[in-house]
């Protein structure tokens, strides 16, 4: 049977992680659909169809799909599922907030941030912040997965697959969308950069972030904090990295101020490179560390700006 | 309005856990015990909406073995008023406690449920949007702020991008995230009163609610462990190892 991927957009363009979980579906069913459901969504539907093991894409477009509120989204989902084997979905915030209810919806169980298919009723997922592996079997007919985007490569685009419009299932009038504060930001986005940039509680302040982002600017890199950092106020809460927040797996994974609580630890420790500066020589992101670097982050990361080159 | 809290004992936040050596699970005889952090965060919420008059009773509920009446105790002594067990040694997994509160939310009938948005321990994340689909009642998962009048609850949501505001009709579900609130410790006297308050301990079988597991363990394993790096004495030195031995920039 074929495995339904729905996936979260901005109207024009799927999310990044779709790619991500167009692989992860198709090692668990023969055929990836992709359902892209919104209001005025057709071109997202055309940047769903160009990923590559896309086989059909469903178009449903519904004013109820906007802002992809839960509540209206699970009962689309609900509707398709059994023409499915399996639903997956990135386990980012739209993911999580829509995959349960759909699970629930169903009277099945669902599998949260699979990080490897072992077969189709089986997947491997972390437990406790990452320090533990459990490796779970579902017996239930429809099977509900989040999938950790960074443990899955992005499918190619190129390919061309079909578009069906569907219908939409309508308003259920319990929720409404008001508006968002997101964060304005030129630098690549946290969970697909190359090199991610990251400050904590060391940085001592907000204001002190701004090294960090020329930093990450001559490096073409993302920008990520602890949850100290976050808790203090220095940066907003998409920003950080750990068990509970975003979870990267860059090329280059630079800790700045970070002492590495595991639930620190639980977000980042996949990245391939990871270099930690930090006065505690103690400091347990030194255990996770390539590189390490004991010392003043106020005089070595002005410095490491100065010496790396720009890209 | 009754506001239900739900909170889960699990292994406490500090310590570093350790895997069965015949991989069935993780070890949790005498290992320290302790309400999910994001469930003291939907405790203090709860008490907040009753100090402000938005909450005139507040109903601690848990669901596992006999030991969670710690759990409920402790929010009884950060301020909920009564606590309702759902006792079982049997294991149990999200879809099953997303039924057991269905069943006690059937039968007390609050207002508002507030959860922690996942348990520390499977990190799960879908025991309150499971509980929302099963009431057919809205849900604000990952709040950041909440905002409770008229029938309505505004919510503040911690999202990808940063933060997006709904507003959904109540009775609806609230899932905390970490910057809703800084939970209160509970008072000496406070615990000592809270000794006083009743709990309500109940059996699955009661509430009709089968809660066998969907999801089959077959193992659980430690994770790969990452080789130990060395320490670089000068930012030269750093990126030369970056540039030319590890080839990231």
């Amino acid at each position: 049977m074929a495995v339904l991927v729905v996936a979260a957009h901005d109207g024009k363009t799927v999310r990044s992680n779709v790619a991500n979980a167009v692989t992860a579906a198709s090692q668990m069913g023969s055929e990836v659909h992709v359902l892209v459901a919104g209001s005025n969504a057709g071109e997202a539907a055309k940047s769903a169809a160009a990923i590559q093991g896309v086989a059909k894409v469903l178009d449903a477009e519904d004013a109820a799909y906007a802002n992809w509120l839960a509540e209206d989204v699970a009962p689309l989902v609900v509707k398709l599922a059994p023409n499915y084997s399996h639903v997956v979905m990135a386990a980012d915030s739209v993911g999580k907030n829509i995959a349960p209810r759909v699970a629930a919806l169903l009277d099945v169980a669902q599998v949260s941030e699979a990080i490897k298919v072992e077969a189709p009723d089986t997947f491997v997922r972390p437990i406790y912040a990452g320090n533990a592996m459990a490796t779970v079997q579902t017996a239930d007919k429809i099977k509900i997965v989040t999938i950790r985007p960074t443990n899955f490569k992005a499918a190619a685009t190129g390919g061309s697959a079909p578009i069906e419009q569907i219908g939409g299932t309508g308003a259920g009038g319990l929720a409404s969308y008001v508006g968002a504060e997101l964060s304005k930001s030129e630098r690549p986005e946290l969970t697909s950069a190359k090199i991610v940039v990251s400050g904590g509680r060391g940085l001592a302040s907000g204001e002190n972030f701004k090294m960090l982002e020329a930093l990450a600017d001559k490096l073409g890199a993302g920008l990520g904090a602890s949850r100290a950092a976050v808790d203090a106020g220095y940066v907003p809460n998409d920003y950080q990295v750990g068990q509970t927040g975003k979870v990267v797996a860059p090329d280059l994974y630079i800790a700045i101020g970070i002492s590495g609580a595991i639930q620190h630890l639980a977000g980042m420790k996949d990245s391939k490179t990871i270099v930690a500066i930090n006065k505690d020589e103690e400091a347990p992101i030194f255990q996770v560390a390539d590189y390490g670097i004991v010392g003043d982050l106020f005089q070595i990361v002005p410095e490491l700006t100065a010496a790396v080159e720009k890209k | 309005m009754k506001v239900l809290v739900a909170v889960k004992r699990v292994i406490d936040y500090n310590v570093k856990i350790r895997v069965k050596a015949d991989n069935t699970g993780v070890e949790t005889a005498n290992v320290k015990m302790s309400m999910n952090p994001f469930d003291e965060i939907a405790v203090e919420e709860a008490i907040r909406m009753k100090e402000k008059g938005q909450a005139t009773e507040i109903i601690a509920f848990s669901a596992g073995p006999a030991q969670c009446q710690e759990t409920i105790r402790t929010a009884l002594a950060m301020g909920a008023d009564r606590g309702v067990l759902v006792q079982t040694d049997a294991e149990l997994q999200p879809l099953a406690v997303a039924k057991l509160m269905k069943a006690v939310v059937d039968k007390e009938q609050p207002g508002l449920v507030i959860v922690g948005k996942q348990a520390i321990d499977d990190d799960s994340n879908q025991t309150g949007q499971m509980l929302a689909a099963l009431l057919g009642w809205s849900q604000g998962t990952f709040a950041n702020k909440l905002h409770v009048a008229d029938g309505t609850a505004e919510v503040k949501r911690e999202v990808d991008g940063g933060l997006e505001n709904i507003k959904i009709k109540l009775p609806a579900v609230i899932t905390t995230d970490l910057r809703l609130n800084e939970p209160r410790y509970a008072s000496l006297p406070n615990i000592m009163k809270a000794k006083k308050k009743p709990i309500e301990v109940l059996a699955p079988d009661a509430l009709g609610v089968d809660i066998a597991p969907r999801l089959k363990v077959l193992k659980v394993e430690e994770p790969p462990k990452r080789k130990s790096g060395i320490k670089v004495k000068t930012v030269a030195e750093l990126v030369d190892k970056l540039k030319n031995e590890a080839g990231v920039i």
